[in-house]
């Protein structure tokens, strides 16, 4: 896997997830500019999708093919759920589920890396 | 939020409530994605252990539904599901600790849930907490 991509997205969804525990901290439901960020931060996972299949395509195999592909299309699911569960009741506890959903993103990737890098031991 | 009114449907997914809800999905993802892999790819190296994977999944997703649906009957079932898993992460976390032979490989539960920064621990015990909560309203 691409690693800068890896940590720009770990990165970038783990800001997101400061911005809405900070939000809510200060009270705050969930405004549009949260909700353009973790729109930009899921269109960042669906490039890592995509970044992956075609590193598939070029031949190159992770440790084991089930796994990784579970991994990549599991994460595009995480912050659509998270956050139509979210507003479906519009608090501030919507602010921090966002933020939660957030959380679970760099985890994810580093589970993708792992078991990329596994087959190239 | 007039439904909220009657003592008899016990609402859990409300407020504070829906944060709950939202950390068991995350978790009921984590473990069932971890007991799927286990299982598939190496099931013949720690059967024990992967299938206390599979269990703490299968309570993960009972608990995340219970706890996101109201009723008398989802509550019971939460109440069920947050002690089963309380039991289960002090059971397994002991026996991990104390037994390492029993359990090669790791699951959700194994060290108390040091893998997963102790959540698992934490989580029932929140959860219990919140039902006892909701009860009284």
């Amino acid at each position: 896997m691409i690693t800068g991509f890896g940590v720009a997205l770990a990165a970038g969804a783990t800001l997101v997830a400061v911005w809405a525990f900070v939000s809510a901290a200060r009270g705050r439901e969930p405004g549009r500019a949260l909700l353009v960020a973790l729109g930009v931060v899921e269109a960042l996972i669906v490039a890592q999708l995509v970044i992956g299949i075609a590193l598939l395509i070029a031949g190159d195999r992770p440790g084991s093919m089930v796994t990784y592909l579970a991994y990549l299309v599991g994460a595009l699911v995480i912050l659509p759920v998270g956050a139509a569960w979210a507003l479906a009741e519009r608090s501030r506890s919507s602010t921090v589920i966002l933020g939660v959903a957030c959380l679970a993103i760099p985890v994810m990737v580093e589970r993708i890396h792992q078991i990329w890098g596994a087959g190239h031991g | 939020m007039a439904e909220r009114t009657d003592g008899a449907r016990r609402v859990t997914a409300t407020g504070p409530g829906r944060i709950l809800v939202a950390v068991y999905g995350i978790f009921a993802l984590a473990a069932t994605s971890r007991a799927a892999v286990q299982i598939s790819t190496k099931w013949h190296e720690a059967p024990l252990a992967y299938t206390l994977s599979a269990v703490a999944a299968v309570i993960y997703i009972v608990a995340t539904f219970a706890l996101a649906r109201r009723g008398d009957v989802s509550f019971r079932l939460a109440v069920a599901a947050c002690g089963t898993e309380l039991l289960g992460v002090l059971v397994v976390g002991t026996l991990s600790v104390f037994d390492k032979e029993a359990f090669p490989d790791a699951t959700v539960w194994s060290g108390y849930g040091e893998g997963y920064l102790f959540i698992p621990l934490v989580l029932p015990v929140i959860g219990l907490l919140w039902l006892r909560r909701t009860a009284r309203r």
